[in-house]
């Protein structure tokens, strides 16, 4: 399982390398925005406004204004039921939404199709991975490249037509995937690979579309931890290579490790918005959003000792009184 | 028991028309279900449509050709018309649309009201001319050979010339489905079958290639119409729902999403039918009349079919390791 060791060095360790001036000069520009939900930025690439999607009556997303700036890493988190997710499927076209317009690279995108936002150049990626199983690992990336001749019905039954491009897809296939650590998995059926290895096929796969905007549903969720590094070091990868990332993700530490700017969400709509080592010590997100002990590793042995518990317990029923 | 009767009979029915004709079927609803992954209950929709514009244009004095092409563009039109509707939704409404679909094709054409075009309940026959474009450009002189054990007659219905142009028909569905399965465009259907949001996901568009699907198999349904009907006559209720799940027998048998599949399931389904039904006629048992043995072979044919699913669900020629890829 040659994936599951880390491959890249960590991200800590970008910082002191080649990441430090991509991610420097991103904070440098993001650094005169204002800390407030719907803050313009120097240079976006997604301009949101009012955009609203109902379900039954609740707003699941209500956005009065959003912008992304262009290649860094932003971070959309917010606790379960805030919209997140439908905000995602909103601007990538797997969602139509009530009202609301959205232009992606200066041109306005809403109502497009999802097939379209993808042949824009904004690829997705889904909370739970969409991994072809039965379709083999590097079948799998040839499908991702597009412009593909081979793939008119027609076309499709010459191949001379289509074999050239066909072998340029592949070595291109080979190589993405000798950089995701797949490349002893080439010809085994994506079904068979682990969690962690479907969400790596998934990112590969996105990449072989040549995007300019990759969008990550929960790319940290049922990952093995030795993963998660190399998961972490390919995102900000990303950023490095130019391309603009927005993610979804409830891990915290993630959150603060690789991204630019966070956004946070609550009901549906943007509470708050500010650089990653700001945010958390918002007392608003702190409180509503993240719980007061987001901090904690709850792996931590130390909180069943008795005092840490019976602390905890007498703060839940100060709360309680207070509400 | 005359077993070289039997083992005769057996053996014709491997290579008879109809047997192509069920291949054919199969070879258009594998690339609905097993490339695709759409579930087509309406494949015998498809067939009859085939049969009654083939027929229809033939007795009209068509030439051959002209009559398939028809029954081609019959069976494109039906499936645009069944897959507007439903390609946008999930998998199960085409199921629910074309199994209607069909049931109304076939009820609509046996209807008295057209009797004048389709014959109505009693259908078409060889008297009515629609053979005659087909028979006329039989290279072979009139009368009947035997080839070895069999007899059948050159040109004429039930004939050598169909047989011959059935099975050169069912070669070119195999080697059209093994040339798109090795396509991008069938690795495009491929991933559809698993996963059609991941497709769309990377800027295909899903709808297009279901439809670019659904109306070739369609096409392949219309052929098998034209070559089922040739050696008998059209007849409405020939084709019904009983038709459709035999075909989906025949896929599931064969093994779905291979290229010989259909052949190999439509090949064994008859012969296997015919074995049973003649060793229960010829065996004069004194318990079963010869109509209740042919409900007794069909028995047999849905146990056999059953235990196939149970014990090779993946069909006789499927990869065993695709199937065993757990999929949610």
């Amino acid at each position: 399982m040659s994936a599951e060791t880390p491959p890249t060095p960590a991200p800590d360790a970008r910082v002191g390398g080649a990441g430090v001036v991509p991610r420097e000069r991103i904070a440098k520009d993001l650094a005169a925005v204002p800390r407030v939900p719907g803050a313009p930025k120097p240079d976006p690439i997604i301009v949101a406004d009012g955009v609203r999607r109902s379900f039954g009556g609740i707003n699941a997303v209500d956005v009065e204004h959003l912008e992304v700036q262009r290649g860094a890493i932003t971070a959309l988190i917010g606790p379960n039921g805030a919209g997140k997710t439908t905000l995602f499927n909103l601007l990538t076209g797997f969602d139509k939404a009530d009202v609301g317009e959205w232009s992606f690279e200066g041109r306005p995108v809403h109502g497009r199709t999802a097939a379209r936002m993808a042949s824009a150049g904004m690829v997705r990626t889904f909370q739970l991975t969409k991994a072809l199983s039965r379709m083999t690992v590097i079948d799998n990336m040839r499908l991702g490249a597009t412009g593909q001749r081979g793939e008119n019905l027609l076309a499709s039954l010459l191949p001379s037509v289509w074999r050239s491009q066909e072998a340029a897809i592949t070595a291109r296939a080979y190589e993405l995937l000798e950089r995701f650590k797949l490349d002893t998995k080439a010809d085994d059926f994506a079904g068979s690979l682990s969690g962690g290895q479907r969400k790596l096929l998934e990112m590969a796969r996105a990449l072989m579309t040549h995007p300019t905007m990759v969008m990550l549903d929960e790319p940290m969720a049922g990952v093995n931890p030795a993963l998660t590094q190399s998961l972490l070091g390919h995102i900000t990868g990303l950023r490095d290579e130019g391309m603009t990332v927005l993610f979804v993700e409830h891990d915290m530490h993630m959150v603060r490790h690789i991204s630019d700017w966070v956004v946070v969400m609550a009901e549906g709509r943007i509470v708050a918005e500010g650089p990653p080592e700001t945010i958390m010590q918002d007392q608003a997100v702190v409180d509503a959003y993240l719980g007061a002990h987001h901090d904690t590793d709850l792996g931590d042995d130390r909180l069943l000792e008795d005092d840490v518990v019976e602390q905890y317990e007498a703060e839940a029923e100060a709360e309680e009184a207070t509400q | 028991m005359d077993w070289t009767r039997i083992l005769t009979n057996v053996a014709g029915e491997a290579f008879a028309p109809a047997t192509a004709a069920y291949a054919l079927a199969a070879i258009g609803l594998n690339i609905h279900f097993g490339m695709t992954g759409l579930l087509n209950f309406g494949q015998a929709g498809f067939m009859l449509l085939g049969a009654y514009a083939y027929a229809i244009t033939a007795i009209a004095g068509w030439p051959f050709f002209a009559s398939v092409i028809a029954a081609m563009v019959a069976a494109v039109l039906f499936g645009i018309l069944l897959g507007i509707p439903t390609l946008k939704l999930r998998g199960d409404y085409l199921s629910i649309v074309t199994i209607a679909a069909a049931e109304i094709v076939r009820i609509i054409s046996r209807s008295t009201s057209l009797t004048s075009l389709t014959g109505g309940n009693s259908g078409l026959s060889g008297g009515d001319g629609y053979k005659e474009s087909f028979e006329s450009l039989c290279p072979f002189p009139d009368g009947s050979t035997t080839l070895w054990l069999w007899t059948y007659p050159n040109c004429t219905s039930n004939s050598w010339w169909l047989r011959l142009v059935a099975w050169v028909a069912v070669a070119i569905g195999c080697l059209l489905v093994w040339r798109w399965m090795r396509s991008p465009w069938g690795r495009v259907l491929k991933g559809i079958r698993e996963d059609e949001d991941a497709v769309r996901a990377l800027g295909k568009n899903v709808y297009g290639y279901k439809m670019q699907a659904l109306v070739l198999g369609g096409i392949g349904g219309a052929i098998a119409g034209i070559f089922y009907t040739l050696p008998t006559s059209v007849q409405a209720d020939a084709m019904g729902r009983t038709t459709t799940f035999n075909i989906w027998t025949i896929l599931l048998l064969g093994g779905a999403a291979t290229v010989f599949g259909p052949v190999l399931g439509s090949v064994l389904l008859w012969t296997v039918f015919m074995l049973v039904k003649s060793i229960l006629r010829d065996a004069e048992l004194s318990f079963i009349t010869s109509t209740q043995s042919e409900a007794f072979s069909w028995m047999l044919v849905g146990l056999t079919l059953m235990l196939l699913v149970i014990f090779r669900p993946q069909g006789v020629l499927g990869d065993k390791k695709e199937l065993a890829i757990d999929v949610r």
